[in-house]
């Protein structure tokens, strides 16, 4: 069984905005709105410590949870190292290291009910 | 009725303030120009060629300084940094050094911009790493007519320019599009293509802005003739490696992945921002500005060039950033603005 | 009815409270680690109880520590909690006295004037005084009490803590209690003459005989209802901490730490704070308008279990509030371990940073994360080595594992362990003797939390002052007016402020200020705070900005990529890392060489300098 079956979105050809699972997305718009003035730009990726040394790409991590795509995505937030970094670089102010923080809150608590479920 | 003469102070001597100040003179009025470099023309001095079209910016300010030549009744005042302006009964004093003081029925205030200090962005080490250049460096060096090198003395293989220094960064402070630097960014690689056919050009921008008049000619341009490589991601950092090239860190975000380069020198494309002259007018409450510390408009739509105060008006880039003809264009509508305002005045003054 | 009833609300208030206390007592005690359980033993019967009594005497009757912070303050706790325990022990006495016995009723020494009106004993003029004395003393605290809710400033304070229900009970309880005894004992010193300056003199002047017999009994009853409820609120209230701090110090002087986990020592931790307020004033937060973040109230969630995660990652853990508590409560840690609580279930995996290659060399430089966003100090770092001639290995150059520190900051203590064992395998494997880092936040983890045999883990402050002091990193002070900026995790977090302030005086002009060592500022960009927007950070750095301007710096010097980069952005001050600005004293020192003819031309030439 997939360990992230809480955040299934449907595998699609598609980003399908009427399916998808918005609940860890709108948990962290809640908590950090900041999230909501990302421009792609990159530059967290670029400077990101974990990126130098593994497949870690934490913009397109933020671009997955704003499109639903939120299966891979708690596993994915693992290899963070909070160091900081993409929170300095950031051209629009957005306080990464908390989404981060917020991803991780809210995936574990949904992962937990999935259990109780 | 003979019309009374009415007198006209321009501070700041770029095209702005050379543009409106003939055209104020060329209705009739008396005007006076501020300067507070030696000669006036102001950043257009440091530039080589200018976008799109590749002309000699020499061949504006001479032009405009020629025109000036007609009108005996304009008098512009060289090395002189203004102090204050005081407003009394609907006229102005204005102190400068030298103990000057001028009266004048109407001001224009063209000061420009202040480049952005790319020091500020010691991620990418400019005044750190001697091939990190600026834009504004860059085009002294075409200026130059000698031929691009490395801080070392060699031909550049491979050079970046990255987009948004100092623009579109909440980080300095700047949240606001400088506007021209795309298309500066695009013109200069040109430019480098021409001269070192050789020379691998890459450009990292956010988002590619090129919104004027035949800008985009220009980058279609370099991805056909000149094989211009654009790169859409951030730069977060460089780094010098041993043989002094630099090694710089992106996000190829099109294709999601981290990028590192090794390249030899980097153009930053340096913004626009607030002259800090401006501090002067907004803390004596004469003037205000606006969230980026630039002069606020009376109405942004309607009346660009009209301040918050009554008979003190705004031309060319202390507004906003603007392109060359952008400023050349707001010159004009300053002056017809100032026009209206000095008429109004005659008319009233007649009915007291 | 028998009159002496109205003790029962004292009495039962009284064995209420005590049962509490016995219960939680016995708890706190029992439920400690078996360790902390032997260290509690092994102190009580050492002579660390003495020093025990001397705390608790120092501490919670004269409050010590309130009055270094402010004299006024000081006096109102003093007069509030000595006063009333002199009160209780000159009573006892003379109820001792009275009845020739040390067996009277515990309730008598409180309601002495009511029992005993009149009886002439040894002594007993003087034990009325000395007792209206000592009635004066805690009253004048408790009008000071009431003031301070009015004119905080008078007591150094900017801000009090907001109180909460169990609060305002006990504290109007405690306001009440003594001017009802003051009424009380006059009404009766007015019937039965009983009463010594103040009671004698008040009772004249608001009693006639009439009014005294009748308003007697009801005042006495009052007073004991206002004592019964104050006692039966307590353990509701901050007052709990009067207890719970006893406790507390004889814990603490037993070596008993907080925890990475809650535990019965969080807990009297958590009841020890008294919500004096002291840390409010001390939080930079306030700067950016943030107000229910600060120790007292993170405490104050904690222990009525309703804490969140905006309010327990809303704080830069600069540890600013900690140096003036006066309980001594460690607050950083303590919220530390309830961010480790927050966030038990978190995973991380990094296997990507296993088996990364090693270099051998003799020293490692590990720039941390952030200073690649400052090469300027990455650049004068490689300077530094190169002129000392080392064999270094720049750990993280290329692929950069972080240090561990910004993980544990955010409550992953079990995530930080296994960068820590990554990197203490790479370490090892180097075979390096020193590791410098130019990064505190990176200094604390690795001389901290890092068991690195063999290896000294140098702050680049260190390793330039002994550079210094070997000869081989020659300085002319610059003439600028200098100001040195305490990195919090350098300063309070590593205790290290004398060596960077030596190098500093080596090259330039020290100015001393107002906030600085364990006082100084933090710059806003911690990143202790997980929660703090960006425009937050900027009005915390302004305000500390602000004042570094009022001293007229030329530079602003400090020992911490992350401060650099935060004060840099104000643009009002030329900030740099002490890195850069020995090398630029040394260029100085270069540069005025050369006038007196000597031949050298930059940092690398300065070893023959030195040589010839």
């Amino acid at each position: 069984m997939n360990e992230f079956a809480h955040l299934v979105s449907r595998p699609s050809r598609q980003i399908d905005y009427q399916t998808f699972d918005n609940r860890l997305l709108a948990y962290v718009l809640r908590y950090e709105p900041s999230f909501l003035t990302c421009m792609s730009c990159g530059g967290c990726t670029a400077t990101c410590s974990a990126g130098k040394l593994t497949d870690f790409n934490i913009r397109r991590i933020g671009l997955m949870l704003r499109r639903g795509q939120t299966d891979k995505l708690a596993a994915e937030i693992d290899k963070c190292m909070f160091c900081g970094k993409c929170s300095l670089v950031c051209p629009r102010d957005v306080n990464i290291r908390n989404v981060v923080l917020l991803i991780k809150k809210e995936s574990t608590r949904l992962h937990a009910e999935n259990q109780k479920v | 009725m003979e019309k009374e003469q009415k007198h006209v102070a321009v501070i700041g001597a770029g095209i702005a303030g050379l543009h409106t100040a003939n055209l104020l003179a060329q209705s009739g009025h008396k005007v006076t120009i501020l300067e507070k470099e030696k000669y006036p023309g102001g950043h257009l001095n440091q530039w080589h060629h200018l976008f799109p079209d590749h002309s000699s910016p020499e061949w504006i300010i001479s032009g405009l300084l020629d025109e000036q030549l007609q009108f005996d009744h304009l008098k512009m005042i060289s090395s002189t940094e203004i102090t204050s302006i005081e407003k009394n009964n609907g006229h102005f004093a204005i102190n400068a050094g030298n103990e000057l003081r001028i009266y004048a029925d109407a001001v224009v205030i063209s000061t420009g911009f202040k480049l952005f200090d790319a020091r500020q962005k010691e991620e990418y080490g400019y005044g750190l790493f001697k091939n990190v250049i600026t834009s504004a460096d860059l085009e002294q060096s075409l200026k130059s007519g000698q031929p691009l090198t490395t801080a070392s003395g060699k031909t550049p293989s491979r050079v970046a320019f990255i987009h948004c220094i100092g623009s579109r960064d909440a980080k300095c402070g700047n949240t606001y599009c400088s506007k021209v630097c795309c298309i500066t960014g695009v013109k200069q690689a040109l430019e480098i293509s021409e001269m070192l056919p050789e020379t691998e050009i890459f450009c990292f921008y956010m988002d590619l802005r090129l919104y004027g008049s035949k800008f985009d000619d220009l980058y279609l341009q370099a991805q056909k003739k000149h094989k211009i490589q654009f790169i859409r991601g951030r730069l977060s950092e460089a780094a010098e490696t041993h043989d002094k090239r630099l090694q710089i860190k992106a996000e190829d975000t099109l294709s999601g992945r981290p990028l590192r380069m090794e390249v030899d020198m980097i153009v930053l494309l340096a913004g626009m921002e607030k002259n800090e002259a401006h501090q002067m007018f907004s803390s004596t409450k004469l003037l205000e500005l606006d969230e980026h510390g630039f002069f606020k408009s009376k109405n942004i739509q309607l009346t660009r060039n009209e301040t918050t105060q009554p008979g003190i008006f705004i031309a060319g880039t202390c507004i906003c950033p603007m392109s060359v003809n952008e400023t050349i264009e707001n010159a004009g509508a300053a002056s017809i603005l100032v026009n209206r305002y000095l008429e109004h005045q005659q008319l009233t003054n007649h009915h007291e | 009815m028998n009159e002496k009833l109205f003790v029962i609300p004292f009495v039962a208030g009284m064995a209420l409270l005590f049962i509490i206390l016995i219960v939680k007592g016995y708890k706190w005690i029992s439920s400690l680690s078996k360790i902390d359980r032997l260290r509690l033993i092994n102190a009580l019967k050492s002579r660390r109880i003495l020093q025990s009594a001397k705390d608790i005497f120092m501490e919670c009757l004269i409050h010590r520590r309130i009055f270094k912070k402010n004299m006024v303050l000081g006096y109102m706790h003093m007069s509030l909690a000595f006063g009333w325990f002199l009160l209780i022990v000159v009573g006892h006495l003379e109820a001792f006295v009275a009845e020739k016995s040390l067996a009277v009723p515990f309730y008598l020494p409180i309601f002495f004037r009511f029992f005993e009106t009149g009886k002439e004993f040894a002594g007993s003029k003087i034990f009325a005084a000395l007792m209206d004395l000592l009635l004066l003393f805690v009253l004048s605290g408790v009008v000071l009490a009431w003031s301070k809710r009015f004119y905080k400033r008078l007591f150094g304070m900017r801000r009090t803590t907001r109180l909460q229900y169990g609060d305002q009970i006990a504290m109007t309880a405690l306001w009440l209690i003594f001017p009802l005894r003051l009424l009380a004992e006059s009404a009766t010193a007015h019937q039965f003459n009983n009463g010594s300056f103040i009671t004698q003199t008040a009772g004249s002047l608001f009693f006639n005989s009439n009014t005294a017999s009748t308003l007697a009994l009801p005042l006495w009853a009052a007073y004991s209802l206002a004592l019964g409820s104050f006692f039966v609120a307590l353990p509701y209230s901050r007052y709990m901490h009067i207890p719970t701090e006893m406790l507390f110090i004889i814990f603490k002087n037993a070596g008993i730490k907080l925890k990475k986990r809650t535990n019965s020592f969080t807990e009297l931790a958590i009841y020890s704070c008294s919500r004096c307020g002291i840390c409010l004033d001390n939080c930079q937060l306030n700067n950016a308008g943030i107000k229910n973040t600060q120790s007292v109230y993170v405490l104050k969630s904690i222990r009525n279990k309703n804490i969140d995660d905006e309010q327990l990652f809303n704080c830069l853990l600069c540890g600013k509030c900690q140096v003036d508590c006066p309980v001594g409560i460690d607050l950083t840690s303590l919220r530390i371990t309830q961010r480790i609580e927050s966030t038990l279930q978190y995973n991380a995996s990094y296997a990507y940073l296993e088996n990364q290659a090693t270099t051998k060399a003799g020293l490692i430089y590990f720039a941390g994360c952030m200073t690649h966003l400052t090469p300027r100090i990455i650049q004068s770092m490689q300077h530094l080595f190169e002129l000392a001639g080392e064999d270094y290995w720049f750990l993280d150059k290329e692929k950069a594992p972080c240090c561990g520190r910004p993980l544990m900051l955010a409550g992953q203590y079990d995530a930080a362990a296994k960068l820590i064992r990554n990197n203490t395998t790479q370490i090892i494997a180097s075979g390096a003797k020193k590791l410098v880092v130019s990064c505190p936040i990176c200094y604390k983890v690795f001389k901290e939390d890092y068991q690195l045999p063999g290896v000294e883990v140098l702050f680049h402050a260190e390793y330039i002052l002994r550079l210094m002091n070997a000869g081989l990193l020659k300085t002319a002070p610059l003439q600028k007016r200098i100001i040195y900026h305490d990195p919090c995790e350098l300063g309070r977090g590593s205790g290290m402020y004398e060596i960077p302030r030596e190098v500093v005086k080596n090259s330039g002009q020290l100015i001393r200020i107002k906030n600085e060592q364990e006082h100084s500022l933090c710059c806003g960009g911690s990143l202790g705070n997980l929660k703090i927007s960006q425009a937050e950070r900027n009005l915390i750095r302004d305000s500390a900005i602000n004042e570094y301007l009022s001293y007229q710096p030329e530079y602003l010097v400090t020992a911490c990529p992350l401060c650099k980069k935060t004060f840099a952005r104000n643009r009002n001050m030329v900030v740099m890392d002490l890195a850069e600005l020995v090398l630029e004293a040394s260029d100085e020192f270069i540069k005025r060489k050369k006038l007196k003819g000597n031949k050298v031309t930059n940092i690398r030439e300065l070893e023959t300098l030195i040589q010839s």
